[in-house]
């Protein structure tokens, strides 16, 4: 699909879900999967070469996404729902007890499109390196795509991937930070500053790439020029400046909403911001 | 007494290098991963056979565990070697996360477990592992006795579903099972038979208390010696059915006394069969520099206070 105007309905109906299934239970984080709502939505409506009615764990012959920072739970669940993946009604189960909508992403009782747990940040780049050498030894040449969060560059496994991946030549790697600059406690560099983050990445021996996350435009066009890039002996790595809570303004850019559902009032503000698109859960 | 023959001391870490090249012949799932040891797990032989399965992660395990999980979600069955301390404590959360949550079919291949590790001292002594990977859902937990029985629970290892612990050694110690055993996860392996005690031993120190049961018979007492090589899941049939007969129970392990095999038994028992029991382990204390032999001396684990231990517990049958 390339339908720009469809994508963009299907981001702002991902982005009332996600409030939605944050004032649900009254638990979750709304911040960042509001600001990936584009990058998701291109990513499983455009980029990504998948079968949804036909999820394996192998997924042999597919590209393959991991969500390594599992706090954006209910962005992707929204997007996989609305991507057949599961029924779309299930998002109102979201972190409420005998759910397979867990609070972070899991395995155990077979969600489809769900690989891995993730929720204790720093993993996913490593388990997506294990993957794309799966991949190599069968000779598929499909990709392994992730998200990270640019507080989670903070866990040293990261850079632990980062050497391997490279080591190895996993050009089949395309690996997202959503660079939004916020974490809990604050902003990057009050918490702990990562510096020049495009020269790190270049210097760990990544083709760096940078991408506006919430223009859809340039999210289409970066990652299609991603995909052109792998092959070549090198991982890929796209800083995606995105805004925490892009949709919703009083969340916008503010570590406030990292991790906190709105009451009531805050609700109704959120809803009257969020138009419903193509239908409500 | 059913007699044991020791056909010459070898390495259980041998063992694993010998069973991980079998199956290098024999399953072409199988691949290898090592963080810098790959000598010292005596991976040599699959690496040179089959390079384009093994996977290099230089000194960085916990990317090494999200690797093999990785590499399992696609298929393949990885055995990720390297020090038992440096497999488990070290990688702790990734284990937890990447491999038990997300049930991903890795092989935890865990070398130089205990204290007979030896002069390296107790950075390197691992005694708290089975602990940590027992307590963890959907994880299987192996420790073999010997070289053979190594070799053998590694083949098993890859053909069992699911992630696996396996524990093993770097010492030379007797080797006595059957080269050609067929190893069952699971099964608890009864070596003699026995009506006055239970002893159940893990890995090196089966071969102690073979040791300690001919000591035991020559003063007229009947050990049976149980090598309870799956410590989970745990063969509760076979322990309950022992044990009734016994009534008296010493456990043998080169590991923490909370969290071990011991530990493991006397939670099995106090809720079925409350029985007298002692435990021998390493008790609370972190080991240090020395040879095996000296270590295992000096921490209690030897035949002599497994034969002491056999004595006190079945004066307190008596009671």
């Amino acid at each position: 699909m390339s339908d720009i105007k469809q994508l963009k309905d299907i981001a702002a109906q991902v982005r009332r879900d996600i409030v939605r299934m944050v004032f649900g239970p009254t638990s979750g984080h709304p911040g960042g999967p509001l600001g990936c709502a584009d990058f998701l939505t291109a990513l499983y409506f455009d980029i990504l070469r998948i079968d949804p009615k036909n999820f394996s764990m192998e997924g042999k012959g597919e590209d393959l996404f991991f969500l390594s920072n599992g706090h954006l739970s209910a962005g992707w669940y929204s997007i996989l729902a609305r991507r057949g993946y599961f029924p779309i009604k299930e998002l109102a189960t979201f972190r409420l007890i005998n759910s397979r909508l867990q609070g972070h992403p899991a395995t155990a009782d077979n969600l489809p499109g769900i690989r891995f747990a993730s929720g204790s940040l720093g993993q996913g780049l490593s388990v997506a390196c294990g993957a794309a050498l799966a991949k190599k030894l069968q000779g598929d040449n499909h990709l392994i795509y992730t998200l990270h969060g640019d507080g989670e560059l903070q866990e040293g496994q990261i850079w632990e991937a980062a050497l391997f991946a490279v080591a190895r030549k996993l050009d089949n790697i395309i690996a997202t930070v959503d660079y939004n600059n916020v974490q809990i406690d604050g902003t990057l560099d009050e918490v702990v500053t990562l510096g020049d983050l495009h020269a790190k990445w270049q210097a760990f021996g990544w083709h760096v790439m940078k991408m506006e996350g919430n223009d859809m435009e340039d999210v289409l066009r970066v990652m299609k020029q991603a995909k052109l890039e792998t092959g070549k002996g090198k991982p890929v790595v796209i800083l995606m400046h995105t805004e925490m809570g892009k949709g919703v303004d009083f969340m916008m850019g503010s570590s406030r909403w990292h991790g906190r559902a709105p009451n009531a009032e805050e609700f109704a503000l959120a809803m009257a911001q969020l138009p419903e698109t193509i239908g409500d859960y | 007494m059913k007699k044991y023959i020791n056909s010459g001391n070898k390495d259980t870490r041998s063992g694993f290098g010998e069973g991980l090249y079998e199956l290098g012949k024999t399953n072409p799932r199988v691949v290898a991963l090592c963080a810098d040891l790959t000598d010292s797990l005596k991976m040599g032989k699959f690496i040179q056979e089959h390079p384009q399965r093994f996977f290099q992660t230089g000194i960085a395990e916990a990317n090494m565990m999200g690797v093999a999980a990785g590499l399992a979600s696609g298929g393949a069955i990885p055995f990720a070697g390297t020090f038992a301390v440096f497999a488990t404590g070290r990688v702790y959360d990734q284990v937890r996360q990447s491999i038990a949550y997300s049930n991903k079919n890795v092989k935890i291949a865990a070398s130089h477990a205990g204290l007979t590790l030896g002069e390296d001292g107790a950075t390197h002594q691992m005694l708290e592992d089975i602990g940590l990977m027992k307590m963890l859902p959907n994880m299987t937990v192996v420790v073999p006795c010997d070289f053979n029985q190594t070799k053998a629970a590694t083949i098993a290892a890859a053909q069992w579903e699911g992630p696996v612990y396996l524990r093993f050694g770097r010492p030379k110690v007797p080797n006595f099972t059957p080269e050609d055993q067929v190893f069952e996860i699971g099964k608890a392996q009864i070596l003699t038979d026995g009506s006055d005690v239970t002893i159940f031993a893990i890995g090196h120190l089966v071969w102690k208390a073979l040791e300690a049961a001919e000591t035991l018979a020559r003063e007229g007492i009947s050990a049976e010696v149980i090598n309870l090589h799956t410590i989970k899941p745990l063969d509760t049939e076979a322990i309950l059915k022992s044990v009734a007969k016994t009534r008296a129970v010493v456990t043998a392990e080169e590991h923490m006394m909370n969290g071990g095999m011991g530990d493991s038994i006397a939670q099995l028992l106090s809720r079925f069969n409350p029985t007298p029991m002692e435990i021998i382990a390493v008790n609370d204390t972190f080991g240090e520099s020395g040879k095996p032999e000296e270590l295992l001396v000096k921490y209690g684990l030897d035949a002599p206070h497994i034969v002491e231990s056999v004595k006190k517990v079945i004066a307190r049958k008596a009671l």
